[in-house]
């Protein structure tokens, strides 16, 4: 037909892709995943630790030994839980579990934080997985003792030594 | 001296074996890119120059692997039937 040939596209074939286009395709994938590594790395070499705010979580004497309290920090999404363990010893962790952010929540046995929804443990001291799938600890939250009460002044994700 | 005779369809394999082999290491390198975003997004900075160094290995093997595509499709099409 004369249109056929006066219009020589052939859709068949213009879809038609050769194994060097998809060799092609598949280590310029490569090279995206590479660049989202270094964009990381970038945004790692910049990053600056925030400032967190000092903020009261609690008075003086308001917890009861074996008490425990919710909070938010340092943002109005991020819930928190204050343990008191001992007369003098206090510990406050995020309450987000690192394996998909369910709430954790003491056990009964008031050793360790339980997480519900895969079975997490984690330490009661120092925020360590005990058990389960979350795969680090839980982010501690820095306490100190002002004017008698007590207050969250900052975050470790965890890997440094509290 | 003559060509060395070569099974036909020789090319034809090598490069399906590239190609599988660039898939298995783009799923690793996936797989290195999300837990690397998931561990720095936590907080954890360790990950991250590792991740970045073994996603430029992965990346260059990628390409080393294309190159051995290029190279032997060309020879493929220049062989006679």
């Amino acid at each position: 037909m004369l249109w056929k040939e006066e219009f020589s596209v052939h859709a068949a074939e213009e879809r038609y892709v050769t194994r060097r286009q998809f060799g092609k395709f598949l280590v310029l994938t490569s090279l995206g995943m590479l660049a989202g590594n270094l964009w990381i790395l970038a945004r790692s070499l910049w990053h600056r630790e925030p400032r967190l705010p000092a903020r009261q979580v609690v008075g003086a004497g308001e917890l009861p030994v074996g008490g425990v309290r919710v909070f938010r920090y340092p943002g109005p999404n991020d819930p928190c839980l204050l343990l008191r363990t001992a007369e003098e010893s206090y510990v406050a962790y995020s309450q987000k579990c690192t394996h998909l952010s369910c709430a954790v929540y003491p056990a009964t046995d008031g050793k360790r934080l339980e997480c519900p929804c895969h079975e997490g443990y984690f330490s009661l001291e120092d925020g360590r997985v005990l058990q389960g799938p979350p795969p680090r600890p839980l982010p501690r939250i820095l306490l100190e003792r002002r004017d008698g009460g007590l207050w969250a002044v900052g975050v470790d994700p965890g890997t440094r030594e509290s | 001296m003559t060509e060395p005779v070569r099974p036909p369809g020789r090319g034809t394999t090598a490069i399906d074996g590239a190609i599988a082999l660039i898939a298995v290491l783009l799923i690793v390198q996936m797989w290195l890119l999300t837990a690397t975003l998931e561990a720095f997004l936590a907080g954890h900075r360790e990950p991250v120059v590792p991740g970045a160094v073994l996603s430029a290995l992965l990346f260059a093997a990628c390409f080393g692997l294309y190159l051995l595509i290029e190279r032997v499709d060309r020879e493929s099409k220049r062989r006679p039937h």
